[in-house]
């Protein structure tokens, strides 16, 4: 760690630091591109991984944290740049370093209206062009008078806007062209059977082959980030179960990791192995779901139904413990909410032994049929450079052969106790990230198994105060949900609400490769890609 | 067995002993318009209904149950909702050709529906280029979907009329091919001299090895041809939304409906005209008995059985592949059916010139 | 007072009964012709078990409808099971999760583009009235905002069966109408433009 400040205050001796849960520096804002080139470039250092990309208004300046990880060394580090211009507030851009950076800076621009220089493409990512204001900023008007429902449709401008510093050091306007006269664009989404929710993909086309993809978010745009500013610590826990709604346990561990963290809790062993128990058959129902969806997308509408029928096999188990169906609630500060139903250790073995055979059905059924695996194989092929460089984890990022899993990374919960492999393939194409799902249920169902006759006695969760206050500082958690790397990043001001809350979320990085993979393909794959790369909408959008 | 040509030549005079000739078939024609339409409708439903059941029956569910017993009118039901929904005119169309693009599909199958032989002497067109008219006729279809795509002005429905048309033009050519080979065979292009010559036993066995494959390209070009899964790609759901007839509404849309399920049962009649006997029992030559025996049961009962059968298993296909990709679905079809038609249909020729058959 | 009949479930198990008999009587107010009364019940008898929903969701309400589409819960067994893609050929658009600024527009031109008599209904707390995201500044206080609901199904998200009691609820409801005068307005041919190509 040492090594890592003394690299960097020697390349750059204006760098703050400070130390924290990572090693944290302040960096100049016209200095922070080169710093960025030379932590990626450097041999020793290597942060080839933009994990997170915050931004933070902090009352008089408005700045951006940036969380770097090294995939070869697994060291972390976080940089700070800030601006203390809230009229016309302006940082550089760091896209040109990690790719993944090009999708996170519009969120930010967005919501605290800091324009990147050196960004491709400075357009607004889930609010309307006509928006008015930064919801974000801490002097947002929230009234429904300030932003009215529109009643217009809304006008797709086919230029965007880049900047750049002249030659005379003044910030100049480029105006750049994302579709051309000739070119035919149909709007995929946001209303469409294969975009899993309401996702805008407005596609240029040369027959059935696709030219290039202008990604639209925002249609569920639900202004959760502003909304937990609101709301306690107890309280902000029950949106993380609508937002990737395939992964609610996961997003509430993560969440209430992050807080018992900063807490120091100890939570109970129980829960901890219940925690995980639920964790894992949370991703199985996912996996299962996946399957479905993506068997549905490709047109065999039969092995939906069958995905379909093991996963209300898993709901029983969730509906007994948890009282719900999707929206579960039931991880909780200190713990869980509940003590787990007496049938659930049977249930669970049950659907251990059974679940077997049907992914040896699901394998004869759709992955071995000719027709499926001419359509995955080979199509939207992405390389693991390109996996790391688009920051895509969980499955899609271990077909391309990145051992991303946070389970094997930094253990959290009982990972670390339990054996179970990382599936990691090679290809990179949606075949492999079809496989490496299916496979992970055998692993997931490996964890249960070994877990579920162990359960220790004791308590299910610890007592914790009525009004929590988290302490001053900022933390980091992440967890393996069931499409990748989940983080909380939490700012504290010592209050009973947080400061800032926000969710990065496996999702956004993966519609962010979207344009990436289907240049050139035809339009059934944009199909294919689109369900093997298995995003949620609200994940994306939040 | 029954001859139905006894009932129809009855009719026929009756209706001549007291009118002029004009009349009488002036009579006769609106008298079989009406009973294709109405036999059309309750086929169509009748698969409708049935293709909801058995799609119900693989995938572990029920399927309709609530309107009458084993929800037997649903497709009634759907019927009557269809009938009286709004029919919506879309601004910047091209109102004539929009309007007229329902009608051509459901006239092409209505023309090739006329040709089935339905049973013995049950049979509305019969002549002596019979297979030459069906594949004629039945290609209109195509001029109705593509119509339908570019007139509504939508993109999509654009792309969904492009890939038909170049879907259904390819795959015609393996059913023409198949469909030759047959004729080669037989030595006769008239329905109800292919059926006669299938009494010693369906060409599906005297016609052996060739006959199979021509059979198998049949059954594949012929899912293709009516645009059902896994060769769905111009309604394919999940990319097109619903295709070339994304833009239509109410009974326009039901008629494309209608069209598809008819065109599964016409692909089907035709394969059982053409390989399986038609209406024609199964006999086996040289077991008088047993032929007899075969032949107690009405040839109505037959024709129908066989593209029960036939549908069943287009039927199968659906509800068990994934879609193709367009660039799969050429390729199939110019790099391995064609090729394969073609010589097929040369070894037909040399069996049928040597004789080497059943 | 006609009471609509529902297989296998008796009129007083449904909830809301008495919505239902005043639209009864507020359209039988003014008697009924014989022959359009018997017509509106056939009529009413297919449209009520011949509703295609639009396939539209936008968040987890729309996970549970697709399980009520699945084996366990099967909606094919009301004759729901044809969903339409397209609006033009769907009867009802099931407002399945959160509808926020930048999608109302869109919702809005969805439920333009079906072809009449369309229905509405509003499924999860989303949709009834914003949620747990009511004072979100881009979230919608329900769908009825900007569409008229039929039927409203609360629950966050609904438990299948209650989606498929709301979806009975509709049925109830198309049972009852009047078609002829009723549902069946006739509506103004779109302005003409001159479009040059």
């Amino acid at each position: 760690m040492a090594d890592i400040e003394k690299k960097i205050t020697t390349f750059l001796p204006e760098a703050v630091f400070e130390a924290g849960q990572y090693p944290t520096f302040t960096v100049p804002a016209e200095k922070l591109p080169a710093l960025a080139r030379y932590l990626h470039d450097e041999e020793d250092l290597q942060f080839d991984n933009l994990v997170a990309l915050v931004g933070v208004d902090w009352g008089e300046r408005l700045g951006v944290v940036y969380y770097l990880n090294s995939v070869k060394y697994n060291h972390w580090v976080i940089l700070k740049a800030s601006t203390d211009d809230r009229k016309e507030p302006w940082l550089y851009s760091v896209s040109g370093v990690w790719q993944n950076a090009e999708l996170e800076e519009r969120e930010v621009y967005d919501y605290f209206g800091i324009r990147f220089i050196g960004h491709p493409d400075m357009r607004r990512i889930f609010l309307r062009e006509d928006w008015v204001g930064y919801p974000l900023r801490k002097d947002y008007d929230t009234s429904r008078e300030n932003n009215p429902i529109p009643e217009s449709n809304e006008e797709s401008s086919d230029t965007t806007e880049s900047f750049v510093v002249g030659a005379d050091g003044k910030i100049e306007k480029r105006i750049i062209p994302l579709f051309g006269k000739e070119d035919y664009v149909i709007n995929i989404g946001p209303q469409h059977p294969a975009t899993h929710g309401v996702l805008r993909f407005r596609t240029s086309l040369d027959g059935e082959v696709i030219r290039k993809i202008d990604v639209h978010c925002g249609y569920i745009h639900r202004g959760i980030e502003k909304l937990w500013e609101g709301l306690t610590y107890p309280q902000t826990l029950h949106m993380t179960d609508r937002l990737d709604y395939l992964s609610a346990h996961q997003n509430r561990h993560a969440l209430c990791m992050c807080i018992e963290d900063a807490l120091q809790l100890e939570v109970p062993l129980r829960a901890q192995y219940i925690r995980t128990m639920m964790d894992e058959l949370m991703r199985i129902s996912s996996h299962l779901l996946f399957f479905s969806t993506l068997c549905m997308d490709l047109g065999a509408l039969t092995a939906f139904f069958y995905g379909f029928r093991e996963r209300e096999l898993i709901l029983d188990i969730f509906e007994e413990t948890c009282g719900a169906r999707m929206s579960l609630n039931y991880n909780t500060i200190g713990g869980v909410m509940a003590d787990i139903h007496p049938d659930f250790q049977r249930k669970v073995k049950a659907f251990i032994e059974l679940m077997p055979s049907r992914l040896k059905e699901y394998n004869e059924v759709f992955s071995g049929n000719v027709i499926a695996r001419n359509r995955m194989i080979g199509v939207g092929r992405l390389s693991r450079e390109d996996a790391i460089r688009y920051n895509t984890t969980g499955p899609t990022g271990r077909a391309s052969g990145w051992a991303c899993d946070v389970r094997k990374r930094t253990p959290y919960a009982l990972y670390d106790r339990v054996k179970f492999d990382e599936v990691v393939m090679q290809e990179g194409d949606s075949y492999a990230r079809y496989t490496v799902r299916l496979k992970e249920i055998e692993q997931s169902l490996r964890i249960l198994e070994q877990l579920v006759d162990n359960i220790p006695e004791g308590d299910y969760a610890v007592k914790t105060k009525p009004i929590i206050k988290v302490p001053e500082g900022r933390y980091f958690k992440q967890v393996e949900a069931s499409r990748g790397a989940f983080g909380i990043y939490l700012e504290s001001r010592g209050e009973k609400t947080p400061y800032r809350l926000k969710v990065v979320s496996p999702g956004f990085a993966l519609v962010g490769v979207v344009d990436h993979l289907t240049r050139g393909a035809k339009i059934a794959d944009l199909i294919t890609i689109g369900g093997s790369l298995d995003y949620v909408v609200p994940d994306i959008d939040r | 067995m029954f001859d139905f040509s006894i009932v129809t030549q009855w009719i026929d005079a009756l209706l001549r002993g007291c009118m002029p000739e004009w009349g009488a078939l002036l009579i006769e024609f609106v008298l079989i318009g009406v009973v294709l339409l109405l036999l059309y409708t309750l086929i169509a439903l009748a698969l409708i209904y049935g293709e909801r059941k058995i799609c119900a029956f693989f995938q572990c569910r029920l399927g309709p149950n609530r309107v009458g017993p084993y929800g037997i009118f649903q497709s009634v039901a759907d019927m009557i909702k269809i009938l009286i929904k709004e029919l919506i005119t879309i601004r910047k169309s091209d109102r004539f050709l929009y309007n007229l693009a329902p009608y051509l599909v459901i006239l092409a199958s209505m023309l090739t529906f006329g040709c089935m032989p339905f049973g013995r002497g049950l049979q509305v067109l019969d002549f002596n280029i019979g297979v030459f008219f069906i594949m004629a006729v039945s290609s209109i279809g195509v001029l109705g979907i593509l119509l339908a795509g570019w007139s509504s002005n939508n993109k999509f429905t654009l792309i969904g009329a492009m890939r038909s048309g170049a879907q259904m033009v390819s795959y015609e050519l393996s059913i023409g091919l198949s469909m030759l080979t047959v004729v080669v065979f037989a030595g006769t292009m008239q329905t109800s001299q292919l059926i006669l010559l299938q009494n010693r036993g369906w060409f599906l066995f005297t016609g052996h090895i060739p006959m199979w494959i021509a059979f198998i390209i049949y059954l594949i070009a012929g899912t293709a041809e009516t645009n059902r899964g896994p060769f769905d790609l111009p309604e394919a759901e999940s990319e097109l939304t619903a295709g070339y007839h994304t833009e239509y509404s109410g009974i326009h849309f039901g008629f494309y409906y209608l069209a598809e399920y008819l065109n599964m049962f016409i692909v089907a009649g035709i394969a059982s005209l053409l390989f399986l006997g038609g209406w024609m029992p199964l006999h086996i030559g040289g077991w008088t008995a047993f032929n007899t025996v075969m032949d107690y049961i009405p040839s109505v009962i037959w024709f129908f059985g066989k593209t029960a059968v036939m549908m069943f298993i287009i039927m199968w296909f659906k509800w068990t592949f994934p879609r193709l990709r367009i660039d799969q679905l050429l390729h199939l079809e110019w790099k391995y059916l064609v090729p394969i038609g073609f010589v097929n249909l040369l070894l037909m020729v040399v069996i049928t010139v040597f004789g080497i058959h059943f | 007072m006609k009471k609509v009949k529902i297989k296998s479930i008796p009129y007083g198990d449904f909830k809301d009964n008495e919505t239902l008999e005043k639209i009864v009587e507020e359209l039988r107010a003014n008697g009924t012709n014989v022959v359009t009364g018997v017509l509106d019940d056939a009529i009413n008898w297919g449209r009520s078990n011949s509703l295609w929903p639009l396939t539209f969701a936008t968040s987890c309400c729309g996970i549970e409808y697709m399980a009520v589409g699945a084996a366990r819960y099967d909606m094919a067994r009301f004759g729901f099971e044809v969903t339409r893609a397209s609006p033009r050929q769907a009867d009802f658009i099931m407002v399945a999760g959160t509808i926020v600024h930048k999608m109302a527009p869109v919702l809005k031109r969805l439920y333009d583009q079906m072809a009449d008599p369309k229905y509405v209904i509003a499924v999860g707390g989303c949709a009834v009235s914003g949620g747990p995201f009511k004072n979100s500044y881009h979230v919608l206080n329900g769908v009825e905002e900007i569409l008229p609901v039929d039927v409203y199904i609360p629950g966050c998200p609904p438990r299948p069966e209650a989606l498929l009691y709301g979806m009975m609820q509709l049925q109830r409801k198309v049972k009852v109408e009047k078609f002829f005068g009723g549902v069946n307005r006739q509506e103004q041919k779109p302005i003409e433009e001159k479009t040059e190509f």
